[in-house]
């Protein structure tokens, strides 16, 4: 019964494979898409604080933080993007970004 | 020690129940309010590996200001998300089939490399030991504002960024809505503000369009 660093990696992979589904499982909802991006960043933040319990170093801790603060940049800046989109287009539907048809 | 093993089975049976919950979920309020159950279990990993700090910054940080700010447009926004549903079932095999992938590429790294705890010498910042006395909070602290000092800084800057743009992409000037003008006001004066009109006696004042 002793949890080592592979039941943490597993719980994290786990997460991350979550992420990845769900993107493309709601290839339509934008807010669903970011929701999955945060639970990827979520998994890479568990790795990082996994390892650095088992390294016993600190500095994994203090990466997990600078990934916690530009997780929240993107969120914000994400939803602000979705709701400016949303005033003119009336939808958020990602096949209707096609504007700039790149 | 079991008591730790009973609790890193709970937080993570729960985290990926509610981490999965929240791709599949119909309604988008339901999947942000799964986000935040995610969250909180994995605040309580990150509280089994000793990272108290970091557990409560994600249950503020997270819960009290990401979340909720996914739960306002959720909500603020009118969307049919029945609609936005559609192409669910006809999406799930290339998802299945990409995210197979990644599980597969990461299960066969980990069964075929490993990953070595012992690693000597490579240690940047050593934790501090338990019988110490420094706490989590204290030992983050005490490297963040020395050694990763500029690092610091420059999240900072990031987070003044995201809020400057956020304001920026947002804010909007509706069109025939009063505003007061503080410049307007100050430089007003006799001149432009007081007309005086002979009215004649019997008459009337017809109103001026001037100084208007």
């Amino acid at each position: 019964m002793d949890i080592g660093l592979g039941h943490y990696l597993t719980v994290a992979a786990c997460l991350f494979t979550l992420g990845i589904f769900g993107i493309f499982l709601n290839r339509k909802n934008v807010i669903v898409i970011l929701m999955s991006v945060e639970l990827m960043l979520l998994a890479v933040n568990i790795n990082l604080v996994a390892f650095s319990y088992f390294l016993n170093d600190l500095t994994g801790q203090v990466f997990a933080l600078f990934i916690l603060t530009v997780a929240a940049a993107e969120a914000a800046i994400g939803l602000a993007i979705i709701v400016v989109y949303y005033r003119n287009r009336g939808s958020i539907d990602v096949d209707d970004i096609n504007m700039m048809k790149g | 020690m079991i008591i730790k093993a009973l609790f890193f089975y709970l937080f993570a049976i729960l985290s990926v129940a509610a981490g999965a919950m929240v791709i599949i979920a119909r309604n988008p309020v339901h999947a942000v309010l799964f986000l935040i159950l995610t969250f909180f279990n994995a605040a309580g990993l990150f509280i089994l590996l000793g990272a108290e700090f970091l557990a409560l910054l994600l249950v503020i940080v997270y819960v009290g200001a990401v979340a909720v700010l996914f739960l306002f447009v959720t909500m603020m926004l009118d969307v049919d998300f029945a609609e936005l549903k559609a192409g669910f079932i006809k999406n799930a095999p290339v998802g299945a089939l990409v995210g197979g992938i990644v599980l597969l590429e990461l299960a066969g790294l980990f069964l075929l490399h490993g990953f070595s705890t012992g690693a000597a010498g490579v240690t940047q910042t050593a934790m501090p030991s338990l019988g110490s006395g420094v706490d989590n909070t204290t030992a983050l602290g005490r490297v963040l504002y020395t050694k990763y000092i500029f690092f610091f800084q420059a999240s900072g800057l990031v987070l003044l960024v995201a809020m400057i743009g956020a304001i920026v992409l947002t804010l909007r000037h509706k069109e025939g809505v009063k505003r007061q003008s503080v410049p307007a006001q100050v430089a007003r004066n006799p001149k432009t503000a007081v007309e005086v009109v002979e009215v004649p006696s019997g008459g009337s004042i017809i109103p001026s369009t001037e100084g208007q």
